[in-house]
């Protein structure tokens, strides 16, 4: 038992990544209101964010950035005691990717309410029945 | 040097269209039609010239080319070999063919805001062209959402409850991109690259190949993919999304975005993770075999049920992707000929029957099934090129449509999969009798032409389409005889170097 939530708790970024994708999943498939289901994609692109934000993190790193780049340019760099920007970088293009996508399913989302009137799944499907 | 330029020309062309047609293209109303055909010419251009450059040294290796001169690690590059090459051909020809295409139509279907549909045209076209050149996994994600978010917007301005279709859209599309964006952070953190040239070597060796991180990335890449792709059983989204959409719309999207899609699987299989990884660690390959054979099966009894021609044509394209997740998961030479090969046959024979149709339902409002009617008296020359798309699609000689399914089912057999031979065969006879019931409909069945009553021949009027849409359509019907006629050429100067060597 003891174990087991060690390795848990080693571990905790990745479990919070999976319990949140896991919510925003749950959200786009179970609810009924459309804006929810944007909610849960929201979190859904949120938890892929922090997983990758947590994979650069080392413990007792800090920001990449060289204190003397310029005049002691000669210096070794130690890269353990730096965290790794790539996935950080990466992530700056993801935002922006899931702020564009955000924006144009609210449009939809409007859109569909003057259409339909309602924002409602199943009433949205009545008025295609009819 | 100037040649050397021609792979970043090929994406730039359209994306700085697409900037130029929104800048100016509300000045006049001809000069938005004109800036996308002209940047789609280049890029299309382009394409002819890399793919003559990469055909004259398929032997030797892909083309590199390194943007703003940065090399690989710390760079982004892009690759051309002889396998996106061909793919590229194929989607600039196409969308340059829907350009011209879209003259009339796009003007009728966006009387007030015609620039920004050609804006986000064009958009679309620059993604989809970035995704197939593109040597790095991470930026075929970020050009999948830029294409992707161009086609939410596009698909939305369509007819009926277009908005209703394209909002489950984005909510499948997301999940895919979001589950391929976790993929590749599993590879991440196990490699340390994105590139993927350097991926190859890193899987496969001793420490990792084992690693079950590698194996939760492959599957998590595979499964986004296939949400992209509209494989069965993920493919919910599609039909409605792309029957509600506006004519010029379908005739883009449907052609070009499932088979995008396909490409980025058969490269992640052949360039990332290799095909003895696929088939020896993962061992998935019958039963992934089996679903697409499924696959071919829904999606073709799905098209006999349709009483709207589009639609129907939506659920042969998730027939096709069966077909084609099918040939490149069989692991032997022919599948994946057959598999690649049909990627571009697939996407020329869509095109043609989308075009035709939207001829169909320009000139009568309708896509039902009783558009067809009398359409080979009234529309004789669209009526003619739409024979030609059905063919290629049931799969007769000499079309494209032949030479894909022969290369199919010789792959099938040679890895004993009958079950994806039986199901090609049956494809092929479903559509034979879904395309046969609609000439039957445009031959013979009784038609009134406004007031005049169906009194012999002589009272028919001939109502062609205009001559921009017809043209792009005589094109890509006489492409599906010309690449059928030299398949052998494309096989063996093309797609066999894109095979991984010892097949």
């Amino acid at each position: 038992m003891e174990d087991l939530l060690a390795y848990i708790i080693s571990r905790y970024n990745y479990w919070a990544a999976i319990i949140l994708l896991l919510i925003g999943l749950y959200g786009m498939i179970a609810k009924n209101n459309l804006l929810k289901k944007v909610i849960g994609m929201t979190i859904f692109q949120a938890a892929i964010i922090l997983f990758y934000v947590s994979i650069g993190d080392k413990r007792g790193a800090t920001i990449p950035i060289l204190a003397h780049g310029h005049d002691g340019a000669h210096q070794a760099v130690e890269a353990a005691a730096y965290a790794n920007p790539l996935p950080h970088v990466l992530m700056l293009t993801a935002i922006v990717v899931g702020v564009s996508t955000l924006g144009v399913a609210l449009a939809i989302l409007q859109k569909i309410y003057r259409v339909h009137g309602t924002i409602e799944e199943d009433e949205i499907l009545e008025t295609i029945d009819q | 040097m100037s040649l050397e330029q021609h792979a970043i020309i090929i994406i730039l062309a359209p994306l700085v269209g697409s900037l130029l047609i929104s800048l100016f293209g509300g000045l006049h109303r001809r000069l938005s039609y004109l800036l996308l055909v002209a940047c789609l010419g280049i890029s299309f251009a382009s394409t002819i010239a890399t793919l003559r450059l990469v055909a004259a040294r398929a032997a030797i290796g892909p083309l590199h080319y390194y943007l703003g001169d940065w090399p690989p690690p710390y760079g982004i590059e892009l690759v051309i070999d002889p396998l996106n090459a061909l793919v590229l051909t194929m989607i600039a020809g196409i969308s340059l063919l829907v350009a011209i295409y879209s003259k009339e139509m796009a003007r009728r279907d966006n009387p007030d805001r015609l620039h920004h549909y050609y804006t986000l045209f064009a958009l679309l076209v620059a993604g989809l062209l970035g995704i197939t050149a593109s040597g790095d996994v991470f930026n075929i994600y970020v050009l999948t959402e830029i294409s992707a978010l161009a086609s939410y917007a596009l698909l939305a301005r369509g007819r009926g409850f277009a908005y209703y279709a394209t909002f489950k859209y984005i909510i499948m599309g997301t999940i895919g991109a979001s589950l391929y964006l976790l993929g590749v952070g599993y590879l991440y953190i196990k490699t340390g690259t994105l590139n993927i040239a350097e991926l190859p070597t890193f899987i496969n060796s001793s420490g990792l190949v084992d690693s079950v991180s590698i194996r939760v990335a492959f599957i998590l890449i595979m499964v986004g993919l296939w949400i992209k792709m509209a494989f069965f059983p993920l493919h919910g989204w599609l039909p409605n999304a792309y029957t509600r959409a506006a004519t010029t719309t379908s005739c883009l999207v449907a052609p070009l975005m499932t088979k995008v899609s396909v490409y980025v699987m058969i490269r992640v299989m052949l360039g990332v993770f290799t095909l003895p990884y696929i088939y020896h660690v993962m061992g998935w390959n019958r039963a992934v075999v089996w679903l697409a054979s499924l696959a071919i099966v829904a999606g073709s009894i799905g098209a006999l049920a349709q009483t709207n021609i589009k639609r129907m044509l939506t659920y042969i394209i998730v027939a096709e992707v069966g077909y084609m997740v099918g040939g490149a998961w069989l692991g032997n030479a022919a599948g994946l000929t057959g598999a690649i090969y049909h990627i571009v046959s697939d996407g020329l024979m869509t095109a043609c029957l989308f075009m035709a149709v939207g001829a169909i339902t320009y000139k009568t409002g309708d896509s039902s099934l009783e558009a067809m009617r009398g359409v080979f008296r009234r529309m004789p020359v669209t009526a003619a090129l739409f024979v030609v798309g059905a063919l290629a699609m049931i799969g007769i000689p000499p079309t494209c449509g032949f030479f894909s399914k022969w290369y199919l089912i010789q792959g099938g057999l040679v890895a004993g999969h009958y079950g994806f031979v039986g199901a090609l065969l049956l494809s092929s006879l479903i559509n034979a009798v879904l395309f046969f019931r609609l000439f039957e409909i445009g031959y013979y069945a009784p038609f009134d032409t406004e007031g005049t009553p169906p009194r012999g021949h002589g009272t028919t009027v001939v109502d062609e389409a205009p001559f921009s849409m017809l043209m792009p359509l005589l094109i890509s019907a006489v492409m599906i005889i010309v690449v059928g006629l030299s398949t052998s050429r494309i096989v063996s100067g093309l797609i066999q170097y894109s095979l991984p060597a010892g097949l």
